[in-house]
């Protein structure tokens, strides 16, 4: 755990507080169980806003505390280790959008909305299965935007989209010209194909030729904060269970070939964390964020898989069954890994921004 | 976060940057800019030169290679923000720190930890004026991993012990003036019949032999212990007590083989800079072969989390004033690490990263071949992966014991 300031384990403190006591995975299985494609609870939504989690990277005069993306980063790993199900995500990768690229009567309108819950934003690029910023075929002429965005993450309670055209970022509402097709994927979350036909589109301006790339980089860093969490908490679980778990007379956690499994995982979390750590803290300092947030959503992606993997074959059979909570992960776990950059998208990115 | 110092405390340590400045103008001598410490390393004899000698002396003198041990036993009797303007101000005049070696990396520490007074006189001032060279007695040729199972046997002869067995994979003994060695004491306790003593390497009765390496190297020795006599004053802390201080000595160990040096140094050369020397590229400059281009990233983006991941372990010990738990996946990790780097560049390289010896091959490519074979012992030596393992899944992780 990187070393924080007081107001930072304040926050970390609350939102695993609340986490534990009102949002356990419990919460998320009443979720999948109500089927709305949403997907999240707005009363538990609108309670984190009043904490303050939605407005941690907006600057305070639009009604956000400030606190940066190592804050943010704070409570999204505590929300992850929970499953719980929330746009909080999203909406601070739009907003970021916004503060990044924004005009100031753009961050007028929306972002105190975004900071207080009262509007929900979402971000979307990606126009295929496979993360690939490069191939955008939506356009945007005479203010009217044209395009499909598939997988969108959280479409379903969005108000807001920030959508990635040919030309640059728009900011498109939910209503005419924009409609939804639902898209099931095996975390029971929300995800649709989002078409815009003709919707009005207020772009960007600001922000320069990086926009793009540098609100990837946020979405980067923050989902590898939801990893995180989910990572330490299969872990914990998976050990918890280690030590319970008695066959041949002896609890499981008595054997060697198990012990050091756990030892090369509790390793592998190490790196884990301590790389999301340097890419959210490289977004607040400004400075080589581009190789941090690749590394960081990397690192995220390959513990994440084999923890997932690791924590069923640990837990044995009853790892397999619906009742036992580590199935949830894994099924979170790859819809992320393949989202805003793949393991292998990153590799061929990291090997691009170091000249080779 | 940054702490206000009090002004005071800052014009002191002002003041004192000026002195070490000072001593380098009067003492370096300008032809051993960017030389290495010799005489730190375990893998050579110890001709010095008049400079790299008057050096030596002027740094022992003051304690300030051993900046923060006592002064009444030759260290410099400074504070940490002191030793760390040293370290500052001979970086910047491109000055090593010419006292080292494994008296000042483990046996120091242990023995003021652990020494009376008469054997801390004796044996500390030598180690601050960097004068001795010690070796660590303590594997055999049945006490690897299972350290404890050591059979040296130390009889009790009234006045001094009478040592008779073998020690293996001693690390410099063949140069080496004296060795600490845990010995048994007494066959009927595994654990409390082990004892810590100093023996003299010219006592008749010890003989070295060095090992060769598959490296073509030979850093380690074995060393015969026959009917050698070692006086009763020599023994460190009570009969008994050996493992207990022999496994504090393990832990300066491992701090140094896996936390050592700055991130920069570690960092190394991009193998991806490497890989465009030896390996077609395309038309953007990327390699060609992507399948190598990829199996480089990899590692690349590992090894950054593992230097973040020891920076991480740096930061929080320091925080809390204690050992991270993360520490404890240093030594595993950055081995494993360094071992696959030397794989990946012989990969990368092909048969001219295969080179023995002569002309066809440059100095860094016969270098990292020997470095990638002696690496092979990183994984092993120090407490090996699997005994890292054992240490964290029981320490850390509270899993249970296996035995």
């Amino acid at each position: 755990m990187a070393v924080l300031n007081e107001e930072q384990e304040m926050l970390r403190d609350m939102a695993r507080e609340w986490t534990v006591n009102e949002s356990p995975v419990t919460e998320f299985r009443k979720v999948r169980a109500s089927g709305e494609p949403e997907a999240f609870n707005r009363d538990a939504y609108a309670t984190m806003a009043q904490m303050g989690w939605a407005g941690v990277i907006i600057p305070e005069e639009h009604g956000g505390s400030d606190f940066g993306f190592l804050s943010a980063g704070l409570v999204v790993e505590e929300l992850g280790k929970t499953l719980t199900a929330s746009p909080l995500v999203m909406n601070t990768v739009a907003a970021s959008a916004i503060v990044l690229g924004g005009s100031d009567e753009q961050k007028a309108k929306w972002l105190p909305k975004l900071a207080s819950g009262e509007a929900i934003a979402t971000l979307a690029v990606d126009e295929g299965p496979n993360h690939d910023p490069a191939e955008i075929a939506t356009a945007v002429s005479d203010g009217k935007i044209s395009g499909t965005k598939a997988f969108v993450h959280e479409a379903h309670g969005a108000d807001l989209f920030v959508v990635a055209a040919k030309d640059g970022l728009y900011l498109v509402e939910k209503g005419d010209g924009v409609s939804l097709t639902t898209r099931k994927l095996t975390d029971q979350r929300s995800h649709a194909d989002v078409t815009f036909d003709g919707a009005a589109a207020d772009k960007l301006a600001k922000g320069g030729d990086s926009l793009l790339d540098d609100v990837l980089d946020r979405a980067r860093v923050l989902v590898s904060a939801e990893m995180l969490g989910m990572a330490q908490q299969v872990f914990d679980d998976t050990l918890d269970y280690l030590k319970q778990r008695v066959q041949f007379n002896q609890v499981l956690a008595s054997f060697q070939a198990l012990q050091h499994r756990m030892a090369d995982l509790f390793a592998d979390l190490a790196q884990m964390r301590s790389a999301v750590e340097a890419g959210l803290q490289a977004v607040d300092g400004g400075f080589g964020v581009a190789r941090a947030a690749t590394i960081a959503k990397a690192e995220a992606n390959r513990v994440m898989h084999k923890m997932a993997n690791e924590g069923i074959q640990l837990h044995g059979g009853i790892g397999m069954t619906d009742e036992y909570d580590v199935g949830f992960y894994l099924k979170r776990a790859r819809v992320l890994e393949a989202s805003f950059g793949s393991s292998s998208w990153l590799k061929d990115r990291f090997a691009r921004l170091s000249g080779y | 976060m940054a702490t206000q110092l009090e002004p005071q405390t800052r014009t002191d340590e002002e003041a004192f940057r000026t002195e070490v400045q000072q001593f380098l103008a009067d003492n370096f001598p300008a032809e051993l800019k960017g030389q290495s410490n010799a005489l730190a390393g375990v893998d050579g004899p110890t001709d010095e030169t008049p400079a790299q000698t008057k050096w030596r002396e002027a740094v022992g003198a003051r304690g300030w290679g051993t900046p923060t041990w006592p002064k009444e036993y030759g260290g410099g009797g400074l504070s940490k923000a002191q030793a760390k303007i040293i370290d500052q101000e001979f970086a910047k005049a491109g000055a090593y720190n010419p006292i080292g070696g494994m008296g000042v990396m483990m046996f120091g520490p242990t023995l003021l930890e652990y020494g009376n007074e008469a054997q801390k006189k004796e044996h500390i001032p030598p180690i601050c004026r960097g004068e001795v060279r010690w070796c660590q007695g303590y594997s055999e040729p049945n006490a690897g991993s299972d350290l404890a199972n050591l059979q040296t046997f130390a009889e009790d002869k009234g006045d001094h012990y009478l040592v008779n067995g073998q020690k293996t994979w001693t690390s410099g003994g063949q140069w080496a003036d004296k060795c600490f060695a845990i010995v048994r004491t007494d066959k009927s306790d595994k654990h409390k019949g082990i004892s810590f003593m100093l023996i003299d390497m010219d006592t008749p009765g010890v003989e070295v032999r060095p090992i060769t390496m598959i490296s073509g190297t030979s850093p380690f020795c074995e060393t015969f212990f026959t009917d050698v006599k070692v006086p009763k004053e020599n023994l460190v802390g009570e009969e008994g007590q050996g493992w207990t201080i022999g496994k504090r000595l393990l832990q300066h160990e491992r701090t140094n083989i896996s936390g050592g040096g700055s991130l920069a140094r570690l960092m190394g050369q991009s193998l991806g800079d490497i890989a465009k020397k030896y390996q077609p590229t395309g038309a953007d400059g990327e390699l060609a072969d992507a399948v190598l281009r990829d199996k480089i990233a990899d590692f690349e983006i590992r090894w950054n989390s593992f230097l973040l991941t020891a920076r991480r372990a740096m930061e929080e010990s320091k925080a809390a004033g204690g050992v991270s738990e993360i520490s404890s996946v240093l030594k595993k990790l950055g081995t494993k690490l360094s071992q696959e780097r030397s794989e990946l560049l012989i990969e990368i390289r092909g048969l001219q990263g295969l080179g023995w010896e002569g002309d066809g091959f440059s100095g860094g490519e016969l270098e990292a071949v020997r470095a990638w074979l002696f690496g092979k012992a990183t994984t092993i030596y120090g407490g090996s992966t699997e005994i890292q393992n054992n240490i964290i899944a029981k320490r850390v992780l509270g899993m249970l014991d296996h035995q």
